[in-house]
C-alpha cells in the first residue's frame, strides 16, 4: 500500500460552498429547498466537470445570490391545485402580523369586549382617564416647552444680566443701569441689536373721552426686528420717532373699534400725544415679553425730567432690563468674557463699594428664560422647570397606574381565557400569533381609550386653560401632535398588553384542557406586585398634596401685620401728586375714607430696595447691605394699619421728620440696635433719625424671611395712593362715593383701584395652581387605582365563588366572608404604605426646602393617609365582598 | 388570447418544458434554454417563472426520482397541462396569423 492510497484527500469530491449552503438552508423556504438544493448542487458539480470546480464554487455562489428572491424565501406553499382567489388561505403557520390575521384578532378581541360589558368599561374608562391627564399634562410640558421659540431670533437673543455680591450673598439681578443699551451698542462688534426696556406698568390711554388702562413697556426701537414683531399694518419702524405708539391688534381694536389706528393720536397719562404708528400681532400667552402697546425708549426722558437728569450717565442705578441679539456665529461665552466688566469699569470712582459688590454683567438665552431662570450664589439652578419635571413625572405615574390596572385585569381573567388559549393552541396557533392576538387586542383598547380620551381633554381643557391661565389648545392640524398620539396610544397599548400576552400565551394547552388551570398563587404574585407598584404611586401623590396643601395654608396663615381688609392702592399720577392734599380733604369728607395716604408701592409688594445705610458701629463693608425700602409721606403707618412697637408715625408736627425714617425689627436686629428710636442713621451720607419701630410686616413673599425695611420720608417718591375705607361703610357704597373724586383729580386715568387682600391672596396663586393640580391628579390616581381594585375584587369574588358557597354551607357569616377576601387587599396597601411614606417623605422635603417659612412635615399625615387609604379600598372591595358573601349558595354550588 | 397572459420568458420556458417531456426539471430547463439562446440563464428567474407557471394552472410538478448528484435530493419534474398546451397552441395561432398577414413587401427593403 502506497501512502497516496491509505490517506485519501479527505476533499477528494469537491463540495459547494459550505457558508453557502448553510445560508440556502436558513433562507430558502422549507417547501422549495430540497429541489433548489438540488438544483444548486447538480449544477455545480455540472459546472466542475465542465469549467473546474473554482468556477463551479463562483457560479454556486452567484446563482445562490440571485435566488434571493422574495418569492423564494419564507413563502408559505401555494398548495398545488388550489382554486384561485380563495379567502380560506391555509393561515396556521403565518407570520402573526399577516393582514387576514389582524383581521381574525381584531374581531375576536371585539367579541371579548363586548361580552364582558363591565369588565371593558373598566379598562378602557380608568385608561382613557390616564391618557386623558397624560395628554393634559404634556400639553401644559409643551407650552411651557415651546415658549418663547415663535420668536424667529429665537437662538440668537439673550437677555442681559448681573451678578452682585451684597452683604456675603451673591445675587443675580436682571435691572441694569440706563446707559447700558448704547454703551453696549457702540462698543461691542458681537451684538446685531440692543434693545432696552422698562418693566412695564400699566398706562391711562385716552382718546375724545373714552379712558383706557393698558399694560406696556418703553423700548428700544431693534425690538421690532429683534423679536420679529409682526406688523400688521403701519410703519416698519414704528418706534423711530420719539412721539409714537406702538399697538397690539387687541388693543386697537378695543380703541378704535374698527377705523384704522394708524395716524391717529392718543394721550397717554394725560401728558404727551402719541400718534399710533404701526400695529403688532399680540404675543401669544406663553410669551415673556409681554404687552398691550409699546412706546419708543427716548419717549421716557422726555416724560421724566429725573430720567434725564439723574440716569442717563449713572451707572449705579440698575432699573431696566436690556436684550440683545448676537450676532450670527458669535459664541456666548465670547461675548460674556467681553462684557463682564461693563458696569465694574465705570463705577471706579467708588472703588471700596464696587469691590464688595463685584458686578459682573453676562447674557442669558431666550432658550432658559422661562425654564432655568434661577440664579443661586451666581450659579444657574434651573427654575420652574423642576415643576414641568414634576407634572412629567406624575403623568408618567398616572399613566403606568392605569397600564397596571389594564395588565391587572387581564391577567386576573387569564383563567377565564385559558380554555381560549388552550382551544386555540390545540388547533395549531403558534405563541407568537397568541401574543399578537393579545397585543392587538390591548392596542384596540388603547385606541378605544384614545379616543375618549381626546373626548375627555376637549371637555376638561376650558377648565385646565382657566386653572393654569393659558391658552392652550389641541393642535389638531399638527402632523406632529398625532405622530406624538399614535406612537403613545401604540406604546401604551404594548405596554399595558405586554405581560398578559406573554403570560398567557405561555400557557401549557395539555393542562388547561385537561382540568382547567389553577393559576394559583404564583400567578397572582406579580400581580400583588403591580397593585402595590400603583398604590404606592396614588398614595405618594395623596401625601404630596395634603403637605402642598398645608403649606400653603400654612403660608395663608401666616401673620401679617397689618390690616388687609378695606385697604386700596390706586395708581398715582401727576396730576393725583398735584392735588393731593385737596384730593385728601374731600376724600375725608365724604366720611367713607378714614385715612389717605402716598407711598412708592402698593402695600403687597416693596419694589424699592437700597444700600448705603451706616450706623452706630457698622463697618465700611456694611454699606452694601441691602435695606428694603418704603417711600412714604405722613399717615403711612395709620392708612396700613400697623401697631407700631416703639416710638411714633411721621408727624406734621415735627418738622423734622421729613429726614426720618422707621424700621422693622429685622432691620433693628440687622444694625444690633439697642434703644433705635432717636439714633441717628446715615444714608448715603446722609442723616436720617430713627422715629419709630414697626413689627415684622409681611408685604412680600408670605414663604420668605422677612427682609430687613426702612421706612423713608419721601415728599415726592410716589407711585400709590393708599387709602383706608371706613370699616362702618360698606366697600361698594364707599368706592362709589370715592370714584368721582378721584375722577375730579386724576382726568386723564380711569379709576383703577385694587383691594389689597384681594392683591395678597395673589401671592398664592402659583402654590394653589401647583396645590390644585395635584390635587386633582392624585384624586384622578386614586380613582383610577380604585377602579382596577373594584375590577379585581370582583374577579377573586367570581373566582371564589364555590370556595364561599361552600364556607356559607358550613356556617361562615357574611361577615367571615367579607374579611376573606377583603384581607389580602388590606395588606397590599399596608405594604404600598410602608413603601410610599419614605419616598413621600423625602420628595416633599425637597420641595419645602425652597421655603424659608415652611411646615414640618408631620408623622400624623401619613397616619391621615394610611386611614384614608384603606378606608377607600374597603369601600371599593366592600361592595364585591359583600355581594359574594350575599350569593345563595345553593345558586353558585349547583354545578354546570 | 383571454384569461390567463403568457409573457415571453414564461412561454419560452412552457415550450422549453414540453421539450423536455418527461425530464423537464430546472436544471434542465436552464441548460436547454441557456444552449439554444446563447445567453446565460439564472436558476432563480427560471425558478421563480416556474412557480408561476404552476400557480396558473400551465403545469403541474411531480417529485421525480434522486440522485448522488443532487446531494440525494430529489428533483422536481414538470409537465404541461392541457391548460398549458391550450395556451401554447393559442399563442402559435396568434403568431402563425401574424406571418401569414405580413406582406412580402414589408421585409427585404421592399419592392422597388
Amino acid at each position: 500500500m502506497n501512502e497516496e492510497q491509505s490517506t485519501p484527500k479527505r476533499d477528494a469530491i469537491p463540495r459547494p460552498p459550505r457558508w453557502a449552503q448553510y445560508l440556502m438552508e436558513r433562507i430558502t423556504a422549507s417547501h422549495l429547498y430540497e429541489e433548489l438544493a438540488g438544483d444548486l448542487d447538480e449544477l455545480f458539480h455540472k459546472r466542475g466537470r465542465r469549467y473546474g470546480y473554482t468556477k463551479a464554487r463562483l457560479l454556486y455562489v452567484w446563482d445562490f445570490l440571485l435566488l434571493l428572491h422574495p418569492r423564494l424565501w419564507r413563502r408559505e406553499p401555494t398548495p398545488y391545485f388550489k382554486p384561485r382567489h380563495t379567502r380560506y388561505n391555509d393561515i396556521s403557520k403565518t407570520f402573526f402580523f399577516h393582514p387576514t390575521m389582524i383581521r381574525n384578532y381584531l374581531k375576536i378581541a371585539f367579541r371579548n369586549l363586548l361580552k364582558n360589558k363591565s369588565y371593558s368599561a373598566i379598562n378602557i374608562g380608568g385608561l382613557a382617564v390616564g391618557m386623558a391627564v397624560a395628554m393634559l399634562i404634556g400639553i401644559w410640558i409643551t407650552d411651557e416647552v415651546s415658549a418663547n421659540k415663535h420668536h424667529k431670533n429665537y437662538e440668537t437673543l439673550y437677555q442681559v444680566k448681573m451678578h452682585q455680591t451684597f452683604d456675603g450673598r451673591r445675587g443675580t439681578q436682571d435691572a441694569l443701569p440706563f446707559p447700558m443699551g448704547d454703551e453696549l451698542k457702540a462698543k461691542y462688534p458681537d451684538f446685531k441689536a440692543v434693545a432696552m426696556c422698562d418693566w412695564g406698568s400699566n398706562r391711562s390711554l385716552v382718546v375724545g373721552n373714552q379712558k383706557f388702562l393698558k399694560d406696556g413697556h418703553f423700548i428700544g426701537q431693534d425690538a421690532i426686528d429683534m423679536f420679529s414683531l409682526n406688523i400688521l399694518n403701519g410703519d416698519k419702524q414704528p418706534l423711530k420717532e420719539p412721539y409714537s405708539i406702538v399697538l397690539t391688534d387687541e388693543t386697537a381694536h378695543a380703541i378704535f373699534g374698527n377705523q384704522d389706528p394708524i395716524g391717529k393720536m392718543l394721550k397717554l397719562d394725560n401728558t404727551v400725544d402719541l400718534k399710533v404708528t404701526a400695529v403688532v400681532t399680540k404675543q401669544p400667552k406663553n410669551a415673556t415679553l409681554q404687552f398691550d402697546y409699546l412706546l419708543p425708549w427716548h419717549l421716557q426722558e422726555k416724560m421724566y425730567d429725573w430720567i434725564a437728569k439723574f440716569h442717563k450717565t449713572n451707572w449705579g442705578n440698575n432699573s431696566w432690563a436690556t436684550y440683545v441679539q448676537l450676532k450670527d456665529g458669535i459664541s456666548p461665552e465670547q461675548t460674556n468674557a467681553k462684557i463682564k466688566n461693563v458696569v465694574l469699569s465705570h463705577l471706579s470712582d467708588n472703588a471700596n463699594t464696587v469691590k464688595l459688590i463685584k458686578p459682573e454683567v453676562f447674557i442669558h438665552p431666550m432658550a432658559k428664560w422661562r425654564l432655568y431662570s434661577d440664579f443661586e450664589e451666581g450659579k444657574n439652578t434651573g427654575g420652574f422647570i423642576k415643576y414641568v419635571r414634576l407634572f412629567g413625572i406624575f403623568g408618567l405615574f398616572i399613566l403606568v397606574i392605569a397600564c397596571i390596572n389594564f395588565m391587572n385585569l387581564s391577567t386576573a381573567r387569564s383563567e377565564k381565557r385559558a380554555k381560549e388559549v388552550g382551544v386555540r393552541k390545540a388547533v395549531g396557533s403558534g405563541r407568537e400569533q397568541l401574543i399578537g392576538q393579545f397585543l392587538s387586542e390591548s392596542i384596540l383598547i388603547a385606541t378605544m381609550a384614545l379616543v375618549l380620551a381626546l373626548v375627555i381633554v376637549l371637555i376638561s381643557l376650558p377648565y385646565f386653560n382657566t386653572l393654569t391661565e393659558k391658552t392652550m389648545a389641541i393642535q389638531f392640524d399638527s402632523p406632529i401632535f398625532w405622530v406624538v398620539t399614535l406612537v403613545f396610544t401604540l406604546f401604551t397599548g404594548l405596554l399595558a398588553g405586554s405581560y398578559p400576552a406573554l403570560y398567557l400565551s405561555s400557557f401549557n394547552p395539555v393542562k388547561i384542557l385537561k382540568g382547567g388551570v389553577h393559576v394559583g398563587k404564583s400567578a397572582s404574585l406579580p400581580r400583588k406586585v403591580l397593585v402595590v407598584v400603583q398604590f404606592t404611586f396614588s398614595i405618594v401623590l395623596m401625601i404630596g398634596t395634603i403637605i402642598i396643601y398645608q403649606q400653603i395654608q400654612h403660608g395663608k396663615n401666616r401673620p401679617i401685620g397689618f390690616n388687609n381688609s378695606g385697604l386700596i392702592s390706586v395708581n398715582s399720577s401727576k396730576d393725583l401728586i398735584e392735588h393731593f392734599d385737596a384730593l385728601r380733604n374731600e376724600l375725608l369728607a365724604t366720611g367713607a375714607v378714614t385715612s389717605i395716604c402716598k407711598s412708592n408701592s402698593p402695600p403687597t409688594q416693596i419694589w424699592s430696595n437700597n444700600n448705603g445705610w451706616e450706623w452706630k458701629g457698622s463697618t465700611p463693608e456694611e454699606k452694601s447691605v441691602v435695606f428694603s425700602t418704603i417711600a412714604t409721606n405722613f399717615d403711612y403707618i395709620n392708612t396700613i394699619g400697623i401697631k407700631l412697637k416703639e416710638g411714633r408715625d411721621f408727624s406734621r408736627d415735627f418738622t423734622t421728620d421729613s429726614s426720618g425714617v422707621i424700621l422693622n425689627e429685622a432691620a433693628v436686629k440687622r444694625m444690633s440696635l439697642k434703644h433705635p428710636v432717636g439714633e441717628i442713621l446715615k444714608w448715603n451720607g446722609k442723616a436720617r433719625k430713627v422715629v419709630g419701630v414697626i413689627p415684622d410686616i409681611m408685604m412680600e413673599s408670605p414663604y420668605r424671611a422677612i427682609s430687613p425695611l426702612t421706612i423713608v420720608f419721601e415728599k415726592d417718591w410716589v407711585s400709590f395712593v393708599c387709602v383706608r375705607i371706613n370699616p362702618s361703610v360698606a366697600s361698594s357704597v364707599a368706592i362709589k362715593k370715592i370714584a368721582p373724586i378721584f375722577d375730579k383729580y386724576n382726568p386723564g386715568f380711569p379709576f383703577d383701584y385694587k383691594f389689597s387682600d384681594t392683591e395678597y391672596a395673589k401671592k398664592f396663586s402659583y402654590e394653589e395652581l401647583i396645590g390644585n393640580l395635584s390635587a386633582i391628579i392624585s384624586l384622578l390616581a386614586v380613582f383610577i387605582s380604585c377602579l382596577g381594585l373594584f375590577g379585581l375584587a370582583s374577579f377573586m369574588a367570581e373566582q371564589r365563588t364555590k370556595e364561599i358557597g361552600i364556607r356559607k354551607v358550613l356556617g361562615a357569616s357574611v361577615a367571615n366572608v367579607w374579611r376573606l377576601l377583603s384581607k389580602d387587599f388590606v395588606q397590599l396597601v399596608i405594604i404600598s404604605c410602608l413603601v410610599a411614606s419614605p419616598i413621600a417623605w423625602y420628595a416633599m422635603s425637597q420641595w419645602l426646602k425652597d421655603y424659608t417659612y415652611k411646615i414640618d412635615i408631620q408623622f400624623g399625615v401619613f397616619l391621615m393617609v394610611l386611614i384614608m387609604a384603606l378606608a377607600i379600598t374597603l369601600l371599593t372591595v366592600s361592595y364585591q365582598a359583600i355581594k359574594a358573601a350575599l350569593l345563595n349558595p345553593v345558586k353558585s354550588l349547583k354545578s354546570e | 388570447m383571454k384569461g390567463t397572459q403568457l409573457g415571453e420568458f414564461e412561454e419560452l420556458i412552457l415550450l422549453t418544458i414540453a421539450l423536455l417531456y418527461d425530464d423537464a426539471y430546472s436544471v434542465a430547463v436552464v441548460e436547454e434554454l441557456a444552449q439554444r439562446l446563447e445567453r446565460p440563464m439564472s436558476l432563480g428567474a427560471v425558478h421563480r417563472t416556474m412557480q408561476r407557471l404552476e400557480e396558473k394552472g400551465l403545469v403541474q410538478s411531480r417529485f421525480g426520482e434522486s440522485t448522488a448528484e443532487r446531494g440525494g435530493r430529489r428533483k422536481r419534474l414538470f409537465t404541461v397541462t392541457t391548460a398549458g398546451e391550450q395556451i401554447l397552441q393559442e399563442a402559435r395561432k396568434v403568431r402563425n396569423d401574424l406571418w401569414a398577414g405580413i406582406s412580402k413587401a414589408a421585409f427585404g427593403g421592399g419592392v422597388v
